[in-house]
């Protein structure tokens, strides 16, 4: 593990907030410097029009084919791509750092929409394992259910499924927020380190298992608490918010907020800050 | 990593064999080191159908070696022969390849003792033996096995299959599954994941006189499930007690001559997407699987961790 500690001489981005830690030791580790910021250059993006809008059949497509179908159209302007026949491939919509709609008219397989940064997109249908992993930004609605691994290690936007999901939502979560509609599996939550979950049904065995930060709202049974998640107080700010995010979302606007659960880190479990040696004592 | 698929045609038939190379193709990319159909076909359910091989196909890491033609013939000769002994009789022989050959023969006594006394013979094993399952594994993916074996044409209600990525042992007909329930007629299982505590399980049931015939983990399950079975279990009941009794991650299928069941660990560590309908229920590692045979848009979900299903046909 790097080997961290505070700098006493501070970079312009370290000043501006954007990170404090230094790492010591030997690191690949780059952070991004604003002073370079007339160098950046966000590879993947084009100036779209939402009104500018396509369709086109993946059906004997493969996955590379489609996506990079989309890159072209993207390229060509078009902000509001419609795909039809999805067919349950892998790894469609995948990379894609732009503004856009996108809209797939049927059910996607594993990694569909990962790693993305930006975009809209609605799925009429269902997905499989690790829909939007490491997505960045954006927004992804599912009509119908999905697999494991939803939302496995995203940073931000929103993830929305109407239906039920698998096991282990949200693992490694860093940021964003996660609404399902329906039930979900075991280990929702675990290692989670930030953001938000909510979960309008039940939910399965250890959840929120050792789980670093971050917030999970259920609103139905529990099946068991995993290791050093534990429940706190539902704070009127929270139901606010869940008010607020639900409308948003398009999902359970009417739903009782009041008597959802609030899950959140017992932080015993892992050693959590060197700044606090007592809570660093409890965890030993 | 494996993948697995099954269906069943609930108050029909289909063209199963079909359906399945379709649904196992599709799953190739998760290993093609072997392929295995486990087909309940149509039969008038008179006699048993014996699968067998009297040789192995062998790749990397098996524990077997390739033998002469001329070997298969004598092992073939000494089965024929027990087969008398034992007074069953054979009405049908087939010998598909050199190696595998399917009998259809009329028999009526102890199966457990049938299938000790053919299994005697060095290098002969039992693929299964049913009225209406017969089990074809070999090495290649499932468009290969289906076109070595003939299999598209097979009409039947039910069937379970696996394509195979070989990790806890070798690449050889042996361990590829489906794995018959010995000594049950018509059962079969397919799984995909690792079990933990396949030694211990594997003593122990050896001490209660169950058969294992490779040293693949998989194959535990089948004869975990019939030996529940032996002791008076439920096919569904021995499944449920499989969730404590097996350690480890897994998705396994389990079919008997009228009924398809799945289950999923309590890890729900193993992928499985079910779509189920009144007439149909179809499930696999992965969607596309599924799609290979209903295309159009369906409605499917992921079962979740602990769950045991079983469906009739």
């Amino acid at each position: 593990m790097a080997n961290l500690k505070t700098s006493e001489k501070k970079s312009k981005a370290q000043s501006m907030g954007l990170h404090t830690e230094v790492l010591t030791g030997k690191t690949q580790q780059k952070f991004f410097n604003p002073d370079e910021a007339e160098n950046f250059y966000y590879f993947g993006t084009y100036d779209v029009d939402f009104n500018k809008r396509t369709e086109i059949d993946v059906k004997n497509m493969d996955c590379r084919e489609a996506n990079k179908k989309i890159d072209e159209l993207m390229k060509d302007g078009y902000g509001t791509i419609v795909i039809k026949n999805p067919q349950g491939k892998h790894s469609l919509g995948v990379g894609i750092l732009n503004k856009l709609n996108l809209i797939f008219e049927g059910s996607l397989g594993y990694f569909g929409c990962g790693s993305m940064d930006g975009p809209i997109v609605r799925i009429n249908g269902r997905v499989g394992w690790s829909c939007a992993e490491n997505m960045m930004a954006g927004k992804v609605v599912i009509e119908k259910n999905a697999g494991s691994c939803f939302g496995a290690a995203i940073r931000g936007g929103d993830l929305i499924c109407k239906g039920s999901v698998g096991a282990r939502t949200g693992i490694d979560q860093k940021g964003g927020t996660i609404i399902i509609g329906g039930d979900a599996g075991a280990f929702t939550g675990f290692m989670m380190q930030r953001g938000r979950i909510i979960i309008l049904g039940d939910v399965g065995i250890n959840l929120g298992d050792s789980m670093y930060d971050g917030t999970i709202f259920v609103g139905g049974k529990i099946g068991s608490f995993g290791s050093d998640a534990v429940e706190a107080e539902l704070t009127d700010s929270d139901q606010d918010w869940l008010k607020r995010k639900l409308k948003v979302a398009e999902i359970g606007e009417n739903f009782d907020v009041s008597k959802m659960t609030k899950v959140v880190a017992g932080k015993k479990l892992w050693n959590y800050d060197a700044l606090e040696p007592t809570e660093k004592k409890g965890a030993i | 990593m494996c993948g697995i698929a099954g269906l069943i045609h609930r108050g029909n038939t289909s063209n199963v064999g079909f359906e399945l190379q379709g649904m196992l193709q599709a799953l190739k990319h998760r290993g093609e080191d072997s392929t295995g159909y486990a087909l309940y076909g149509k039969t008038d359910g008179q006699n048993f159908i014996m699968r067998f091989k009297v040789g192995e196909n062998v790749a990397e890491g098996s524990s077997s070696v390739k033998e002469d033609v001329s070997v298969y013939d004598e092992r073939k000769k000494i089965v024929d022969s027990y087969l008398s002994e034992l007074g069953a009789k054979v009405i049908k022989e087939d010998r598909i390849l050199p190696y595998s050959l399917r009998y259809e023969i009329q028999y009526d006594k102890d199966l457990m003792e049938f299938s000790q006394k053919i299994e005697s013979v060095e290098g002969v094993e039992i693929l299964s033996m049913g009225k209406s399952l017969e089990v074809i594994k070999d090495l290649g993916n499932a468009e290969v096995v289906c076109n070595r074996y003939n299999l598209d044409k097979v009409v039947g209600t039910h069937a379970i299959g696996h394509a195979r990525m070989a990790t806890e042992s070798g690449v050889d007909i042996k361990s590829a599954h489906p794995f018959w329930g010995y000594p049950f007629s018509d059962v079969s299982v397919v799984h995909n994941g690792q079990l933990t505590n396949y030694w211990n399980n594997r003593r122990v049931l050896e001490n209660k006189g169950m058969r294992f015939m490779s040293e693949c983990d998989s194959e535990l399950i089948a004869v975990y499930l019939a030996e529940k079975m032996r002791n008076g279990a439920t096919l569904e009941e021995g499944m449920k007690e499989s969730l404590v009794g097996l350690d480890g991650v897994f998705t396994y299928f389990v079919a008997t001559k009228d009924s398809l069941g799945m289950a999923k660990d309590t890890m729900a560590a193993k992928p499985l997407v079910l779509y189920e309908s009144d007439d149909l229920v179809a499930m696999g590692s992965e969607e596309i699987a599924i799609r290979s045979i209903l295309p159009q848009e369906i409605e499917t979900y992921d079962p979740f961790d602990g769950e045991v299903k079983v469906w009739q046909i």
